[in-house]
């Protein structure tokens, strides 16, 4: 008993810490949606409208649709672009660590500064991409100022600052695939896409699964990006639904609609969260 | 231990509960003390509230940094931390109002002096169904700010800014060819939609009426298609786009820039940002003139406040911003220190009617330092101002689309991005 008590009185410091931190603010955000408060009177439970005030919302739609396409977007590069790098780091001789450090350096910076750097490098002004194709004699880029390509440039950017972490964890991956698999490929005359295929691939495919599910609900949460390089624009274009929730508490001081809309990313992001826990428990 | 966690709720009590039971006065929080690094109207600031309490020693003033932020507000009010007397834009109020979150102060409205001498479609903007729920105290109207240096590279003369947008155009199309950005447009951060909204009181028309979107009509198109003008064929208002408000100051500031919409009180925010001289910017009224949009600042009394701090909040108020009889001590003070006067800016900032008006103009003149004819085309301009529409930030979020639309697409359908917005704020305004 005595033991028991012990631990019991460990897990106590989590668990308050846990109820008061995460779980009464998940709780106070479904009471929200239910309400209207000003913060002075006592609130007004409004059953159904604040989510009926979003549904009519023309930039709700929006809103969903650039997150699923910047959420699709992000996957195909976010999830190839690393998955290529490790597999071309894992291939290096030399200088692995120099390359190691310069790819995983992104992941460093603290996202506003990647957001405000990045902001300069498309300037259709001054910019560095500009002056690099007006260098070359080849046609500029509208980058953030096109509603066509706004969103992909910001998939961009959230690619070159995530990719580090993820190229990492396919590195350790790559690394506990036995050799004797590749030299097996190699005698049976696999050349190097055959043996990405049918090695690389098969080998990693707990990892693929599990970062592209870790990806989807992390991708589906994008703010800084389209916050601070766009605001949402041009014509909404940006727009994701983050965005609209800040909009809603923030500048519109509307909690009660701000947390219905949490509650349904929060109910998207958890299917994406179950999904991602039977992958894990199911491979344990 | 228990002592010791007596003492401990002692001490914090005490410290919460101010000292207002002890020494008999009413202890009153107000914000908008300006900060540190700006120590000139620091000092006037803490100045002011030593002068106050002075003179009415039955109140105590704690002064708290900060302005208006709307990301903390809520949370300020739900935590009990927001101050009895608080600072707001001309945004906020009706916002405010509607959600009961500013106290009513109609009954005391009548003791607070030279109140009524104070312009009504500012006294307007803190007023909804009959009450009063807080009081102006700074205005400004929107008019084209110019740079006077810009103006004269570029061949043009600095005392004839343009009057009309076909004006703009054409200056902006000779400042251009001078390889500078000619005007500059905000599209970004609800700002766009704030400008568009300008842009259409200007030309006499208004982005809402009687509770409907009002802007997918001529006047509308007339605004489109002078922006698109000047975007796509003159190629008078840069490359880049998606700007806002710092972006514009820091390439007015930077010399880059020949006009763009502004209030005056972005004259000094330019000059003290970026080291530069009054001399070389001007002021004009809105072009076309046929309406502007009006801003300007005011305080709120906390929904949470009884009547004395209320009372004596209001009196705070009165003696600080709406005191003829402090507009020549004020002015001096800021002459003694080298500080601008001239501008409808505060020390004398533009919000009376009738006799203070005059005097207030005539003392500005009188202790003016910096060139006033420069600003003198704004304040002799007639257009008539008005306020912002209702649910203001959702409209102008979805009219930042429009400015969007017309100043990043040249191919951009302007029939199509009025009637889109149109249904879109519609939407917005039927709730």
């Amino acid at each position: 008993m005595r033991r028991h008590l012990t631990a019991y009185g460990f897990l106590s410091g989590a668990l308050v810490v846990f109820a008061l931190f995460s779980w009464y603010p998940i709780v106070r955000g479904v009471t929200l949606s239910f309400q209207q408060v000003n913060f002075v009177t006592a609130a007004d439970w409004v059953g159904w409208s604040n989510f009926e005030r979003l549904v009519n919302d023309p930039q709700f739609a929006i809103a969903w649709r650039n997150t699923i396409a910047f959420t699709a977007i992000a996957l195909v590069l976010g999830f190839g672009v690393p998955f290529v790098t490790a597999v071309v780091l894992n291939e290096l001789r030399h200088a692995k660590t120099y390359f190691r450090l310069v790819v995983y350096l992104p992941v460093m910076l603290p996202p506003v500064v990647t957001a405000l750097l990045w902001k300069w490098f498309y300037d259709p002004g001054p910019g560095l991409f500009n002056t690099v194709l007006r260098g070359l004699g080849l046609p500029e880029g509208t980058w953030l100022d096109s509603g066509r390509i706004a969103l992909v440039s910001l998939v961009v950017v959230a690619t070159w600052a995530n990719m580090g972490s993820a190229t990492l964890i396919y590195l350790a991956a790559l690394q506990t695939i036995p050799g004797e698999l590749y030299e097996a490929a190699e005698l049976d005359g696999a050349g190097v896409l055959q043996r990405i295929r049918h090695v690389t691939i098969p080998q990693t495919k707990f990892v693929l699964l599990m970062l592209a599910l870790l990806q989807v609900v992390a991708t589906m949460q994008v703010f800084t990006e389209p916050f601070i390089m766009t605001g949402g624009g041009p014509e909404d274009s940006t727009i994701t639904v983050l965005l609209l929730l800040y909009r809603y508490a923030f500048v519109y001081n509307d909690f009660g609609t701000a947390s219905a809309l949490s509650l349904m990313l929060f109910t998207v992001l958890g299917v994406f969260s179950a999904l991602y826990l039977r992958v894990t428990s199911r491979e344990h | 231990m228990k002592k010791s966690a007596g003492l401990l709720v002692c001490l914090l009590t005490a410290a919460c509960s101010g000292s207002a039971q002890d020494t008999g006065k009413v202890v009153i929080s107000i914000n908008g003390q300006p900060p540190q690094t700006q120590a000139f109207e620091r000092k006037i600031f803490d100045e002011d509230v030593a002068e106050f309490e002075r003179t009415h020693p039955d109140i105590d003033v704690q002064p708290h940094e900060g302005f208006m932020d709307p990301k903390t507000f809520s949370a300020k009010l739900a935590g009990g931390q927001l101050e009895d007397v608080f600072y707001v834009y001309f945004t906020d109020p009706a916002q405010l109002i509607a959600r009961k979150q500013a106290a009513d102060i109609t009954e005391y409205t009548k003791d607070i002096p030279h109140y009524q001498e104070v312009r009504q479609e500012l006294r307007d903007v803190f007023s909804a169904n009959g009450k009063v729920y807080g009081v102006p105290t700074a205005n400004y109207s929107m008019g084209l700010l110019y740079s006077r240096k810009v103006f004269q590279e570029a061949g043009l003369d600095p005392d004839q800014p343009p009057r009309t947008w076909d004006e703009v155009r054409e200056k902006a199309k000779r400042i251009k060819e001078n390889g500078k950005v000619g005007f500059a447009e905000y599209s970004k951060s609800n700002q766009g939609g704030w400008h568009f909204t300008t842009w259409m009181k200007s030309t006499g028309g208004d982005v809402t009426k009687d509770g409907k979107a009002d802007f997918n009509n001529a006047n509308g198109r007339k605004v489109l298609d002078t922006l698109h003008r000047m975007r796509w064929e003159d190629n008078s208002m840069g490359d880049k786009q998606l700007l806002e408000l710092a972006d514009v100051q820091t390439m007015m500031g930077a010399g880059q820039l020949g006009m763009y919409l502004a209030a005056p009180d972005n004259v000094p925010t330019i000059v003290n940002q970026f080291k530069g001289n009054y001399a070389d910017y001007g002021l004009a009224g809105i072009p076309d003139g046929k309406g502007t949009l009006i801003g300007g600042e005011g305080y709120m009394i906390n929904p949470k406040a009884d009547q004395k701090k209320i009372k004596a909040g209001l009196t705070w108020l009165q003696w600080k911003y709406l005191n003829p009889d402090r507009i020549e001590p004020n002015l001096k003070r800021y002459q003694e220190q080298g500080q601008p006067i001239g501008l409808p800016v505060p020390p004398a900032a533009d919000i009376w009617t009738g006799d203070v008006r005059a005097k207030q103009e005539e003392l500005k003149a009188k202790y003016a330092t910096v060139p006033t004819q420069n600003f003198q085309k704004y304040m002799d301009s007639t257009a008539k101002g008005s306020i912002e529409p209702p649910n203001a930030q959702q409209v102008y979020a979805i009219l930042d689309s429009v400015m969007q639309g017309v100043l990043t697409n040249k191919d951009a359908d302007r029939d199509q991005l009025l009637e889109d917005a149109e249904a879109k704020v519609n939407a917005v305004l039927v709730k």
